[in-house]
């Protein structure tokens, strides 16, 4: 399987450790990843606050460069997904105005083309089910999560709103998180903010409100038994992860619940040292599923 | 009362219907609460029996009307119109009366079939796989979220809802002068809020909304899209009083997190969180700046992607809260609080290893995009920021398969999929 693929801004900033996870699992399982190094970022629905036009002709862009390599597109995060999709939506939806964002694209020699039956861009998660499928991830799996407790943060922008994001053709997009990590061995923790918000695109202003969101989703995860979390969306990461000491000053309770990215969970499936997965990286510490995992402190 | 009664009806006199429904039975699990009984909410499971196609709404009144008239649902017209019977079934929520009994049933044991709890957002997916239909899941209905109950299912929108719709000031202000006549607008300019006009004040989307969870002060989804029904107003002398009203509120348009759920939720295509960020749109083109550094935020991003192709975390965080501090501007207090408060963060950060990279500790550092791509994306911001054009799929459709006579012509076209129907 060969993919173009978008890692994305946040990827290659402050979570380098999912662009890195990636790589590696990619390899593993055999996908080849053709990087758009070209494109610009997605505009994570701020650049369409801004100006509509300009986020669907950025996108736009980078749809233009990913088929000029005949290549489906993949992307690692939940809100270049939803951005990404919602941009693609306008841009299927009206000949006349596909025709106006590609003439500022003429100038580099690129077109958007419509394709009839649908051009896909699909996050990893939505490439894991759909195409590389469950049954060969299985094959895959050298260290079964071996009951690890994980539960599920999808992130908005992946699963509403329903009607732009392929829930048509593909109806269980919203529970493909828990089969994955029952296809790893992993056992999944059901609680109440797995299709939440995590609040990060208001942490800048509004941070008590948005930390609230996060302290409040970790906390119900630990309340559940959670041994860790995976999220297909590195800027939910940021607030799971990064602010998660912040966070657990707004709601007044320890928190300290490792936060993974999917390549990383995948990645300890088979067979990745906690260490080449980034896992080190994190702000909430990582060791004791790595310990559980491997036996070894990472 | 007449759907309730229609299977008993039938099944007595079923040789004159010609097409009988056949009925299926159902559980449904209810939220109660009575505050006079003394006791705490509980949860009670019954059974009816129904048409798949008929709605949850006729579940809950056959069982209010056969077993137990304790049962409290707030209704009206049956017809997604009124408004009055918004509730959340298998957690999304949404109207009673506009969700098939039949599709709720394949919702809940879909989501059942794996681990997912039954209570999570999702909402019935109407090309669900047939064989997920012979499940015993129940379906589950609560009153909306967000709002106090009053008892059952019906909930005290007052607090959250109606006072939220009086704080955006919820009419026309005109320019004082009645006219003679009536006041001539041009039909184009009342297109744009034609979506918002569609509201039907049933709380659906307030009780959807995350960020209300985690601030109950927030004006929430229902009366900002309210907002912007006025603010796009061409007759409205007070737009950008509005604008800066709602913007320099701390729990105005940029306490809203884009999760989408307010979209999902809307039983007539509103799309509340659209017209949040129409009115975030207008607010940035009036330059409006805003101590919640909603704005700045905004320009940042949009300028450093301009300069750089992706983003420079460390620039925009800093822009954010304090903007031209390499230059002009004194950063308002507000801004320096903010900053000051992300210092254990970047702590922290460099420490394990996740900010320790010149670009990432000195912001402005990072790399633009190869070749000459950089200069390609500023030239399309040049071309974008010259037209500012904004489709409205709401209005226009998605009309290509039409258009293109050599699409696909067995699939009928998809130009429904926004609703319209507001008229």
């Amino acid at each position: 399987m060969k993919l173009a693929y978008w890692p994305g801004c946040v990827s290659r900033g402050f979570t380098t450790e999912l662009h890195g996870s990636t790589a590696l699992v990619a390899e593993r399982l055999g996908i080849e990843l053709v990087t758009l190094d070209r494109a610009s970022c997605c505009g994570a629905g701020v650049i369409a606050e801004h100006n509509q036009e300009l986020a669907d002709t950025l996108n736009a862009r980078t749809f233009a460069l990913a088929q000029q390599t005949g290549l489906g597109m993949m992307n690692i995060c939940s809100t270049c997904q939803g951005a990404q999709s919602e941009c693609q939506q306008r841009l299927d939806a009206d000949s006349a105005y596909r025709a106006h964002i590609n003439e500022a694209l003429s100038d580099e020699g690129i077109e958007y083309v419509k394709d009839k039956n649908g051009w896909e861009n699909k996050n990893f998660l939505w490439v894991l089910v759909e195409d590389y499928g469950l049954d060969k991830l299985k094959a895959k799996v050298t260290r079964p999560l071996g009951g690890l407790r994980v539960g599920p943060f999808y992130g908005c922008y992946i699963v509403r709103p329903k009607h732009r994001l392929g829930y048509e053709k593909y109806p269980e997009r919203d529970l493909y998180l828990e089969q994955v990590i029952e296809a790893l061995g992993g056992e999944v923790v059901d609680y109440d903010g797995a299709r939440k918000c995590c609040g990060f695109p208001i942490v800048t202003m509004n941070r008590d409100t948005s930390l609230r969101q996060a302290g409040t989703h970790i906390g119900d995860a630990l309340d559940q038994g959670a041994d860790c979390l995976v999220t297909p969306c590195p800027l939910c990461h940021l607030n799971l992860d990064m602010q998660q000491p912040e966070a657990a000053k707004l709601v007044n309770r320890d928190l300290g619940l490792a936060v993974l990215h999917l390549p990383q969970l995948v990645g300890l499936a088979l067979g990745a040292a906690p260490k080449e997965l980034g896992m080190n990286r994190h702000i909430a510490s990582t060791d004791w599923v790595g310990e559980r995992l491997t036996g070894v402190p990472a | 009362m007449a759907e309730a009664e229609t299977s008993t009806a039938v099944s007595e006199n079923g040789a004159a219907a010609a097409p009988v429904a056949e009925t299926e039975q159902y559980t449904l699990k209810v939220r109660r609460f009575s505050p006079e009984s003394g006791q705490g909410p509980y949860w009670q499971e019954f059974d009816v029996e129904l048409d798949p196609t008929l709605s949850v709404l006729d579940a809950l009144l056959q069982f209010k009307d056969r077993e137990d008239g304790s049962l409290s649902v707030r209704c009206s017209c049956r017809a997604a119109i009124c408004g009055s019977c918004g509730v959340k079934i298998n957690g999304q929520s949404t109207l009673a009366c506009l969700t098939q009994i039949g599709e709720a049933h394949e919702f809940a044991n879909r989501a059942a079939g794996t681990s997912g709890s039954p209570d999570a957002p999702k909402e019935a997916v109407a090309e669900s796989s047939p064989a997920l239909t012979s499940g015993s899941e129940p379906i589950v209905v609560e009153p909306m979220g967000n709002m106090p109950v009053i008892k059952d299912l019906v909930t005290d929108m007052e607090s959250t809802h109606w006072k939220k719709m009086r704080r955006v000031t919820p009419w026309l202000l005109d320019d004082g002068d009645p006219p003679e006549r009536e006041r001539i607008v041009p039909p184009d300019s009342m297109v744009d809020i034609t979506q918002t006009i569609a509201c039907i004040q049933c709380g659906a989307c307030v009780s959807s909304c995350l960020s209300m969870e985690a601030d109950p002060d927030f004006i929430g989804p229902a009366a900002l899209a309210k907002a912007y029904r006025f603010v796009g107003d061409p007759r409205d002398v007070e737009s950008k009083e509005r604008l800066y009203d709602l913007a320099q509120d701390p729990h105005g348009i940029y306490d809203c997190t884009h999760c989408f759920a307010c979209i999902d939720a809307c039983p007539k295509g509103v799309a509340p969180m659209d017209q949040i960020m129409r009115l975030r749109r207008l607010a940035g083109e009036q330059e409006i700046v805003d101590r919640n550094n909603g704005h700045n935020h905004e320009a940042a991003f949009v300028k450093i992607i301009e300069k750089k192709g992706t983003l420079d975390e460390s620039l925009l965080l800093q822009e954010s809260y304090a903007p031209g501090v390499k230059g002009k501007l004194i950063p308002k207090p507000s801004a320096i609080k903010g900053l000051l408060g992300s210092i254990p963060t970047a702590v922290r950060g460099i420490r394990s290893g996740k900010m320790r990279s010149l670009p990432k500790l000195i912001p402005g550092v990072h790399h633009k995009l190869p070749g000459d791509s950089q200069e390609h994306v500023k030239r399309i911001f040049g071309h974008a920021e010259e037209h500012r054009t904004e489709l409205n799929l709401y209005i226009t459709g998605e009309e290509d398969e039409l258009a293109e006579p050599d699409e696909d012509k067995t699939s009928p076209p998809e130009a429904s999929r926004e609703p319209k129907e507001n008229q």
